[in-house]
């Protein structure tokens, strides 16, 4: 047990009574100053410090029927790891995260917790929710600081074998749960390193790629074989993966950046989210030349979007050294689907918003580089399907920004390589999915599975592993009983993925 | 895997690589690419697969070297490793029966249209193979092609080496003094491209050609590699590289492949710069 925990103040606490509870303040979580961080790619939260860890942690009440638990996409024992963090337990407390979710230091930096288990704690109705995602990360950064990450028990070997397909947060859980149950894994990735988007696209800043390394690490000593390079649907075909694999789970992810087909778009300078951020985060331009691959060095970059995603890019954007970083948005900023602490942050490091603004085109210059973005004014109508109030074009409102960068990022659709070389696998025709059933995330294909944003278009890492877990549970069932047209999993198969 | 067994100079600074990727040359079809990253710095390098053996396990690269990773690429030697090959990326070339085949290649595009001959060939076509070179010193796997092809004209633009002249002169000769060909296919520099498809658009020949736009990770995942067909937009690396030459925007081409240029001027000039320094520390340290 850490030395500098305070045991009078931790017994002090214990002791207080839920009204008393609920007046502390919610802790604040020391970051790096905006100034400082438009300079570097590091990590912009340092993280709690255990004492204030633990004051956070009491706030909780400890409610008898925790509506946190049902607001996690995994079903995390919230009350359970958070109550051990308030006796500094901090041990205890991975543990009870654990049992359930197998890469809290991603979830608790990556979650959207204020519309999951932060918005349906009891606390948000009165005030600030506990800060669930900040205690996760906490007790699993502290484990792994103290070098204290063990390797999850394996089963015995069942002589089954599973093939996933990507390495992304959907392919990780599901590994891991299969392993767990005994089975051998492999995993095919089609780049040169594993973790998909958590690699790829989420940037250093938010998520450090060391994270990302340790889970997986622990992903292969627990044996899970990962090939890299291999792009499954160009090397080998999902057929073929079922000719030496007992079940395929397809986690392949939402690799199709979507563009707005607006005239100019293809001009030099014109970037899709996915490309912008995978050479910086991927392939390190950030660091060029020491790395050999560039990326646009901007002075001003407009993004357009209003999801994380689009901020991610900003905020490299910033880093990257452009002078003036617009973020364009068709409507206000309520309305943005980016985490609010992203766009607060984004804010913060002098990303300028331009709310209530379209694109239309992109005008070049005689080398064919974008040089301005035509824009139209937008004011919000009626609402729409999505709930969301429809924006409107501004009769007469066209007026253009000067620009040497335009960055993408309003949305993926889903990897087509492998639905387009597959036999017999059914695709949405208009969403491009893969179609699943979400109880037993089975496809149309025998032994096929599918979770992540292949299942259901862009969505968050946390529903992806929600998707691998339970998917781990149906291919549990389907190994031991061969049985595969269900609509639902039996009850003895709906418990823990550990099987 | 991914050893180098061989590497050849074939002319000046094009390099002939036999690269060890069983799993690639048992799989690869005629028209398809790998990427390939030298080293943990390196960027992904998209280059066709211009010759593969089964059986040996082995796969054929030619490279010309244009830029730091590609110099950098011609030091290597046998035993050496390729931190990553992955493929083979990009849909086959579309190959049928249809009579007669002008394969057109220009430069260093030889090599990604041996592969091309040889299918054409094999599903009973007659291919007459027309190659270009600036120069005789610069024309490379002439035997190869006569090999694959049933008739080979060279041109040089110097005259050094047989017609002078440019490929679409041959072409344009060809066609009149012997016909149309049925289909043409012309893989090379972009500009070569674009003279060759407009000259077969005049004459109504169908014809395809092989793109190299700038991409990165080769799964359609970014976009990178974005080519406007016809008024559409298609991502090269997943609905490619070949493309009907009639529709494609050459000119957009052109300019999407310079758009680094000046960073990689830069990058080359600092790579020339260290390769030098270290070779003076290698002639002190001799000297010592």
């Amino acid at each position: 047990m850490d030395q500098e925990l305070d045991r009078n103040e931790i017994e002090r606490l214990y002791n207080l009574k839920a009204k008393e509870r609920m007046q502390i303040e919610r802790q604040p979580m020391p970051e790096q100053e905006p100034d400082v961080r438009r300079a570097n790619f590091s990590e912009v939260p340092f993280g709690y410090f255990p004492m204030a860890a633990i004051v956070e942690a009491n706030r909780c009440i400890q409610c008898k029927k925790p509506t946190c638990v049902i607001g996690c996409p995994v079903g995390v024992n919230i009350p359970g790891f958070v109550r051990r963090i308030a006796e500094g337990d901090f041990e205890g407390a991975i543990h009870v995260i654990k049992e359930t979710n197998m890469l809290p230091a991603i979830c608790g930096r990556v979650c959207p917790q204020e519309q999951q288990c932060e918005e349906a704690c009891v606390l948000a109705k009165k005030g600030q929710a506990v800060a669930i995602g900040r205690l996760e990360r906490f007790a699993a950064d502290w484990e792994r600081e103290h070098g204290l990450a063990d390797v999850p028990p394996i089963g015995a070997d069942t002589g089954k074998s599973v093939g996933v397909v990507g390495s992304g947060p959907a392919g990780l859980t599901v590994a891991i749960d299969l392993r767990r149950a005994g089975h051998a894994v492999t995993i095919y990735e089609a780049l040169h390193l594993p973790g998909g988007v958590l690699m790829y696209g989420i940037p250093e800043f938010r998520l450090p790629k060391a994270i990302v390394n340790a889970e997986v690490d622990v992903v292969q000593q627990m044996g899970v074989d990962i090939e890299y390079n291999t792009i499954i649907g160009q090397i080998e075909t999902v057929d073929e993966l079922l000719d030496r694999h007992d079940a395929v789970f397809l986690g392949t992810g939402a690799g199709l950046p979507w563009f707005m087909d607006l005239p100019g778009e293809n001009l030099c300078g014109v970037y899709s989210a996915n490309e912008y951020l995978t050479r910086c985060n991927l392939m390190r331009a950030y660091d060029f030349p020491n790395y050999d691959t560039p990326i646009a060095a901007s002075e001003r970059i407009a993004v357009v979007g209003g999801g994380n995603v689009a901020m991610d890019v900003a905020r490299t954007a910033v880093r990257l050294g452009a002078e003036e970083v617009y973020l364009i948005y068709r409507r206000s900023e309520a309305e943005m689907p980016a985490r609010l602490e992203e766009i607060h942050h984004a804010k913060q490091e002098g990303v300028i918003l331009k709310l209530l603004h379209n694109p239309v085109r992109y005008i070049g210059d005689e080398q064919g580089r974008v040089c301005q973005v035509e824009c139209v004014r937008m004011e919000l109508g009626e609402p729409d399907a999505s709930g969301r109030r429809r924006p409107v074009v501004v009769e007469g409102s066209e007026h253009t920004i000067d620009v040497d960068t335009v960055v993408v990022a309003i949305g993926n659709g889903p990897n087509p390589l492998v639905p387009r070389t597959t036999d017999n696998l059914e695709v949405d025709p208009k969403r491009g999915t893969v179609v699943t059933n979400l109880n037993t995330m089975r496809t149309s294909k025998r032994g096929v599975f599918a979770g992540g944003d292949i299942a259901v278009g862009a969505a968050t890492v946390i529903l992806a592993m929600g998707h691998g877990r339970q998917a781990a549970r149906s291919i549990n069932h389907f190994l031991a009983t061969g049985v595969w047209d269900i609509d639902e999993l039996p009850e003895a198969f709906r418990e823990n993925g550990a099987g | 895997m991914n050893e180098i067994l061989e590497n050849v100079v074939l002319a000046d600074s094009v390099n002939r690589y036999l690269v060890a990727a069983p799993k690639i040359a048992a799989r690869r079809k005629a028209g398809q690419f790998v990427i390939v990253r030298i080293d943990e710095f390196g960027e992904r390098i998209p280059l066709t697969i211009a010759d593969a053996d089964p059986e040996q396990g082995t796969i054929t690269l030619v490279v010309q070297a244009v830029g730091k990773s590609t110099a950098q690429m011609a030091t290597l030697k046998p035993g050496d490793r390729l931190l990553d090959v992955v493929g083979p990326l990009g849909a086959p070339t579309h190959i049928e029966r249809v009579g007669t085949v002008a394969v057109v290649a220009g430069g260093i595009g030889i090599a990604p249209a041996h592969p091309v001959a040889q299918a054409f060939k094999q599903a009973g076509n007659t291919v007459i193979a027309i190659l270009g070179a600036r120069s005789k010193n610069l024309l490379i796997m002439e035997d190869e092609m006569r090999r694959a092809a049933d008739e080979v004209i060279v041109c040089t633009d110097d005259g050094s080496y047989g017609c002078p002249g440019l490929v679409t002169h041959v072409l344009n000769d060809l066609i009149d003094t012997r016909g149309k060909p049925d289909q043409v296919f012309a893989v090379g520099p972009v500009p070569m491209m674009k003279y060759v498809s407009l000259l077969t658009r005049e004459y109504g020949i169908p014809t395809m050609v092989s793109l190299n736009p700038i991409m990165m990770d080769g799964t359609g995942m970014c976009g990178g590699c974005r080519v406007t067909i016809g008024g559409h937009t298609k991502f090269a690396c997943v609905e490619g590289p070949d493309f009907d030459g009639h529709l494609v925007d050459f000119d957009e081409l052109m300019q999407r492949q310079a758009f680094y240029k000046e960073q990689e001027r830069v990058a080359y000039e600092r790579y020339v710069q260290r390769c030098r320094s270290q070779e003076h520390i290698a002639q002190a340290n001799q000297s010592l």
